[in-house]
Parts: structure tokens; sequence; C-alpha cells
């Protein structure tokens, strides 16, 4: 099952396109890291994935096939915004209510265990807790009405290295607990490899790169050699991204059944997914797509409404 | 590499916390994918002595707690070392080790080790640093690998896997 499936989707503000020709599938049981640019169109497909904006072209679909908004979608999706937003003058014990009363299901017993866990004040105000507090309330909020996705926009942004690693802990032991699928908007890097196994390129509206993290690294490679030897292999080589030393160069290419074999006096490294994500967003004309084999799960929608 | 012998494991939930003698750490600079990084590490406790059969290895859920890592990443190291026939997983109850990688009993190592320190302290005294230790220690070690390939003698260059619980 697909937890989010995209055809042809696109978003326009005015005359503005935030999102254009987005197709797209994320199978259930990944934890999906959307990584782009400011201004890529990130928070546009996740807004428009749990349905707080309408598609201007094009179709989405949620949870095998539930039309995105649709009130089916809606139960299954649990949704943070950027920034975590909580109405600051209510306090935890409030938003906890709130959300009940406000959700067809809602575990309030995991949700006081996990903050009375979590040292945070059931009677204090939301404004009154620190960044890391507020954004663990959200996602508690989100995590008790045990989704099946998880959506966070730039979940960490405001957080400092603690509490960033308590906050992905938290996603992470729901992800082992309850197998729920996390797909998360991010413009940090580092800690990808460590969270992610999915990966999604979003690149001046459009889909760079999409894929299964080890796929995608086990289809690069760095090679290094002569700068002078460059042009020699630029036909043979599917080179994504090429740095030049004056003597050295390091070339970041797609290797293939064709491409496989390092040119001679070159050696070929491993590259790292930080490294591979800089490499195409350096270069948004290259892109790395699922191939026609993988894509037939991505052609027809077939939504029910 | 570090192994640290005290668990840190506590679930939290209020149960008893199934106590393996090994902790994870990562390495974010090493290069080497996390995945990896755990069975090196669970291959070295075996190698060393610290992780014996029938010892229980970190909970999945504990591992992903304590490092905040995708829990895929940690199914994929355990099925790495069940692939290598070095754990088994068992329905309901975690993952366990079969096998062990140590070659010789745990008072030889000791002995080894005190032999190893010895050396280390004249290497130091005649004003070798840790780069130069290991570059020599290195040197020597393919000397030796060389010497024992031609003369063809030597032990624990093939499978170094013995003692199949």
């Amino acid at each position: 099952m697909n937890v989010v499936e995209t055809h042809r989707l696109g978003k326009s503000y005015g005359r503005t396109w935030a999102l254009r020709d987005c197709t797209l599938a994320i199978p259930a049981g990944h934890v999906t890291a959307l990584v782009g640019p400011n201004g890529a169109g990130k928070t546009t497909l996740l807004n428009l994935v749990v349905g707080l904006a309408v598609p201007t072209e094009g179709e989405v679909a949620v949870l095998g096939g539930r039309a995105a908004g649709s009130p089916a979608a809606l139960d299954g999706i649990a949704f943070v915004a950027q920034d975590t937003p909580l109405y600051r003058s209510l306090t935890a014990d409030d938003l906890l209510h709130m959300t009940r009363n406000l959700n067809r299901h809602f575990d309030r017993s995991y949700a006081r265990g996990r903050l009375t866990e979590l040292g945070i004040p059931l009677r204090r105000r939301a404004a009154k807790l620190s960044g890391g507090q507020q954004a663990q309330l959200a996602l508690t909020l989100a995590l008790a009405r045990h989704p099946r996705l998880l959506v966070l926009d730039e979940p960490m942004a405001m957080l400092d290295p603690l509490a960033r690693h308590d906050f992905i802990a938290m996603v992470m032991t729901a992800v082992a607990d309850d197998g729920v699928s996390v797909v998360f908007s991010s413009h940090v890097l580092t800690e990808l490899e460590r969270v992610a196994d999915h990966l999604i390129l979003l690149s001046g509206g459009r889909v760079q790169v999409a894929g299964e993290v080890d796929d995608l690294l086990a289809s690069h490679r760095v090679l290094t050699g002569p700068t002078a030897e460059i042009d020699r292999y630029v036909d043979r080589l599917d080179i994504v991204h090429a740095r030049r030393g004056a003597a050295q160069a390091n070339l970041l290419v797609r290797t293939s059944a064709t491409t496989d074999a390092a040119p001679p006096g070159w050696r070929a490294h491993p590259v790292g997914l930080e490294e591979l994500a800089l490499a195409y967003l350096r270069e948004p004309g290259a892109a790395a797509l699922p191939g026609p084999t993988r894509g037939d799960n991505i052609e027809p929608l077939g939504v029910t409404p | 590499m570090q192994i640290e012998k005290e668990n840190s494991g506590t679930t939290g939930d209020g149960q008893a916390a199934a106590v393996s003698p090994i902790d994870f750490r990562l390495d974010p600079s090493s290069g080497v994918p996390t995945y990896l990084q755990l069975v090196q590490q669970v291959e070295h406790a075996l190698r060393l002595g610290y992780l014996m059969p029938g010892d229980q290895l970190p909970k999945i859920r504990d591992v992903v707690a304590s490092l905040a890592i995708n829990p895929n990443t940690v199914f994929k190291a355990y099925r790495e070392l069940e692939t290598k026939g070095l754990a088994a997983g068992r329905p309901g109850q975690g993952t366990f080790v079969r096998a062990t990688l140590s070659q010789v009993a745990l008072p030889e190592l000791t002995k080894l080790r005190r032999t190893l320190l010895g050396w280390l302290t004249t290497a130091d005294k005649a004003g070798l640093d840790e780069d130069g230790v290991i570059a020599l220690f290195n040197s020597v070690m393919r000397d030796f690998r060389e010497s024992r390939a031609t003369s063809g003698r030597g032990r624990g260059s093939g499978s170094d896997r013995e003692g199949v619980a």
C-alpha cells in the first residue's frame, strides 16, 4: 500500500506554481524525508497531502487511495505543522481535552503517560513551555490519535540538539511500536541517514530524486581521479555533479550495468546520503527517479472519494 | 570503537527490561552506514568475549529510543547478523547470540592484552606516537600474513567462526 500517491499534482498561488507536475508514490512502513531548498514546494506538498490545500491540477490520494482531505483520510493522518503551533494560552491538559473532543480516536492514557514520562507539567500553559517541550507536546497530541501516517513539516528546525534527539527518538519509537508511516520535511541534511529510509528531493516545485535510501546509495558512487581526464569520460559516465580541483576531481556518478566500472586510474568510493542530496541540490537539472519498472505503481490512481 | 559494558536500556513503560550485555553507539563522522556500525559493534563484542551465545542483543525499541534511529536500520543490522549465523530471532522475545567469534578463551585474552600493553609502553618510551604504532602494527601484520601464506602454516586466516551454539 502507498501512504501517499500523487499524479501530475500541481498547486499555483496566483501566477506562481508552488508545485508542478509532481508524480510520486510513498510506500507504507517507511520514514520518508522530503528534502529541498526553501521554496521548493515541500510545505505545499505536505499541505496537499493532509488536505489543508486543494490541488490546482492533478490528483493526490493517501492511505491506499483515499482522497486527501476526506473524512476517511483525516481519520488516519496526524499532522504537525511548521513551528508546532499550539493554543498558547491553554494548558497541556486543556489541549489534551480539546484534541480528544475534536477527534474520533484519541488515546488519553497514552498522551498523559507520555507527558508524565517527558516531565511536561499538565497544568502549565503551552506558552510557558520550552521550545523542545512544545514540540514534544504537539507530537504527543498527534501520536495519541494512533495515526497510520504521521506528517511533520520541518519538525526540528527550531530545536536544540538535545531536544532534536529526543524528538526523533519519540517519532522512531512510535514507528517501532505502532508501525506508523512517517513523512517529514527538512532542510537539515545531517542526521538524515539515521532517520530516513526513503528520500524525496524537491527542487523548484518538481520531484528531482525519489527512492529508497539503500537503492539510491547503492546506485551512486564518487569517483576520484585526474581532472584532465574528465572530458574523456563525460559520455561514458552518468555524472550528476563534478567537483574539479586543479589536478584532482571528484565526480558523483550514477552507476548502472553499463557504466559500472571506474576508469583506469580512478578510485570509486561509496557515497553518503548527505553528499548525495547536496550533489543533486547543486544540479537542479539532474534527476534520479524510479525507472519504468518501478513506476507501475504510480500510474493510475483510482481515487475513492 | 568501544563497547560500553553498562546497559542503559530502560524502556520506561514499567516492565523490567531484558538486559543486554552491550550498548550501541554511533559515530556519524565514520562514513560507515548506520546498520553496518551496529553489525560491527556486535562482531567486535563477540570477538572480545563481551557477548556469548545465549546473550540477548539490545531490544530494537531500546536501540531506537536511545540512539534516535530508524527501527528499520536496527532490523537490517539484526537480519545481517542472522544471515551471518551469529544471531537468531526468537518470536516475541528478541534477538539472541547464536555463535561466538572469539578464538581464544578470556584468561588467555587477558594475558595477550597485558603483553601488548607492555609493548606499547616500550614503544611510547621509544618516542612512537599513536599513528606510528598503528602504521608499524599494520606493516608487521602484513609481513606476518605474507610469511604465513608462503610457509603454508598458520591458522585463523580462513573462517574465524567457531562454536555455533
